[in-house]
């Protein structure tokens, strides 16, 4: 028993360790960088696989689900990927490394909070990671910066083929790839991109974007599920249909009909901000920036709809070469910040540091312990307000 | 961001109203929406759309007679009626043995396709190969006649009679 309680709190702190190692910088998806950075986000593609001869996991005794984890997790961690893997053991995890593991968007919140043996094999690099045993045996992604669906979906598949020469996955010619829910059947592919679109909302057009995702049978949700949409602008769109319609389809349709729609669409509105709405925009930027620069106490629902309109300001900046007197002033900013921003001004780098490293379960990671809301909020805004006052 | 309206929770709606070019913008929880009358529909799971789905069909009864929705599989154990509780099935068989149930349900979710078309394991058999091969050259041959790019079908078509001689 004791052995057991000492194995289980040096599992947590070497756990502790290995997240800490990444908890302080932002992640290469979520570096604003990559083909069409100003809009696209990232780029995701997920694949679900299950084992023959096993049964699905809600079916699956605690010793099954172990051999399922033990098994994929050798395979996992055996592969050669180019990068550094660790694995968590999710389980054991504490509540605050699981909610840290969310909101770097490393495993799911069903697979944070399920039961059971299960676990996640993470790239050091975060472009790849493996949930084991959430609600298919595996569930393994591929993420990178700005619109890259091409690239996320020739590594993914070169995983896949590896992962394939160990281990037999059920399969069924008429079906393709089985799953424990018949939505992913098929394919069992999930194309996803993030999309900021802060000037569809800001002229009152985000029906729009809805209505086009609807027509394209896509799912719209929010960065951090339900809600988390309307304070950040940041919606990530998937495919719904993963049966009868190949993978390579689904991506070419992604990159040659939607993305190019929906940015078409949130460009026209930033381009009418510029010309009809100007003071409206300005008005977003500066209030966001005041507060931002002087609060004392600041959620983390109101930083990240706050820098959701910095984000904007700096990418009409250097994307469209806007100058409005607002963003002007944004851009002349100097950051106090050297080891991240050796250039003068606000660049979207720091933005979206801000904005990833003050969401909850970061903020105390880094801090080494546990705070509560209040002090949170304070640790947030003083974090912010030194990052973006000028350097005088 | 804080509702407006009780000062304490976290505004999770967000009401935008044009009225007479006057443009107003109101965040509020869902409980004070609720009580402005403001329906608030909250995000129905995969799982609960399945079930719901699921429900629409015609029951095993009036497919099957009564007994078949309780008829455990004989692999896992599992059930029609455990199904329609979870969203999810007991094991990859399931398909095979609930295949007539499940049916109208992937044809539903999947904009009313039934069979696999793309990836396939490299270690499949030689038939189910060409099983797959043969639905992804029909799908390639409905793109080519849907872009009216009558020089690719033919040879698509062609392909697709050799593999079926």
């Amino acid at each position: 028993m004791l052995d057991a309680r000492y194995s289980s709190s040096i599992e947590q702190r070497d756990t502790r360790m290995k997240l800490t190692e990444i908890s302080n910088d932002i992640n290469e998806w979520f570096s604003g960088s990559g083909p069409l950075a100003d809009i696209v986000i990232s780029s995701r593609i997920r694949l679900a696989r299950n084992l023959a001869d096993h049964k699905f996991l809600s079916h699956c005794s605690t010793a099954e689900k172990s051999e399922i984890l033990e098994k994929l997790k050798d395979v996992l961690m055996s592969l050669e990927l180019g990068d550094k893997t660790f694995y968590v053991s999710v389980d054991k995890a504490s509540a605050l490394n699981r909610n840290f593991l969310v909101e770097r968007h490393l495993i799911s919140r069903d697979h944070a909070f399920s039961k059971g043996p299960r676990g996640v094999v993470i790239a050091r690099r975060e472009f790849f990671t493996a949930m084991i045993n959430e609600e298919d045996h595996l569930r393994m992604q591929v993420l990178k910066a700005g619109c890259q669906l091409s690239q996320c979906a020739k590594q993914i598949n070169h995983i896949d083929d590896m992962i394939e020469q160990k281990v037999d996955y059920a399969f069924s010619p008429r079906y393709g790839y089985l799953t424990a829910c018949p939505t992913n059947l098929g394919t069992a592919i999930r194309v996803s991109v993030m999309l900021h679109l802060p000037a569809l909302k800001m002229t009152g057009q985000t029906e729009k974007f809805f209505n086009a995702a609807r027509d394209m049978n896509l799912a719209v949700r929010g960065l951090f599920g339900e809600g988390t949409e309307a304070a950040s602008d940041l919606y990530q769109i998937s495919n719904q249909v993963t049966l009868g319609v190949s993978e390579s389809d689904i991506v070419s349709q992604f990159e040659n009909t939607i993305i190019p729609e929906i940015v078409e669409y949130e460009n026209t509105a930033r381009n009418q901000l510029l010309s009809t709405h100007m003071d409206t925009l300005d008005d977003k930027i500066s209030r966001a920036m005041a507060l931002l620069q002087n609060a004392h106490l600041i959620s983390s629902q109101e930083a990240l709809f706050l820098l959701s309109h910095l984000r904007l300001g700096v990418n009409m900046h250097e994307h469209m070469g806007a100058s409005t007197p607002a963003i002007k002033k944004l851009c002349s900013l100097s950051n106090t910040d050297s080891n991240i921003d050796e250039h003068r001004g606000l660049s979207i780098t720091t933005v979206n540091r801000l904005f990833m490293l003050t969401l909850p379960a970061h903020l105390q990671l880094n801090h080494g312990k546990q705070l509560d809301s209040a002090r949170r909020d304070a640790l947030r805004a003083k974090i912010i307000r030194s990052a973006l006052n000028q350097d005088t | 961001m804080q509702c407006q309206i009780c000062k304490k929770k976290t505004a999770t709606i967000h009401l935008t109203e044009i009225a007479e070019g006057l443009r107003t913008e109101v965040h509020m929880c869902e409980h004070c929406a609720q009580e402005q009358g403001i329906a608030a529909k909250s995000q129905i799971s995969v799982n609960e759309l399945l079930s719901s789905l699921l429900a629409a069909q015609p029951t095993d009864d009036e497919l099957f007679g009564p007994s078949e929705h309780q008829t455990p599989c004989p692999h896992c154990g599992f059930t029609l009626d455990q199904f329609r509780k979870a969203g999810v099935l007991g094991c990859p068989y399931d398909y095979e043995i609930f295949e007539k149930s499940l049916l109208p349900l992937i044809e539903k979710a999947h904009d009313g396709k039934t069979s696999h078309c793309g990836k396939a394991p490299s270690r499949i058999s030689q038939p189910a190969k060409k099983q797959i091969e043969r639905s992804n050259l029909r799908r390639q041959l409905e793109a080519a006649v849907r872009n009216e790019d009558y020089e690719l079908a033919a040879k698509l078509r062609d392909k697709i009679k050799k593999y079926e001689s």
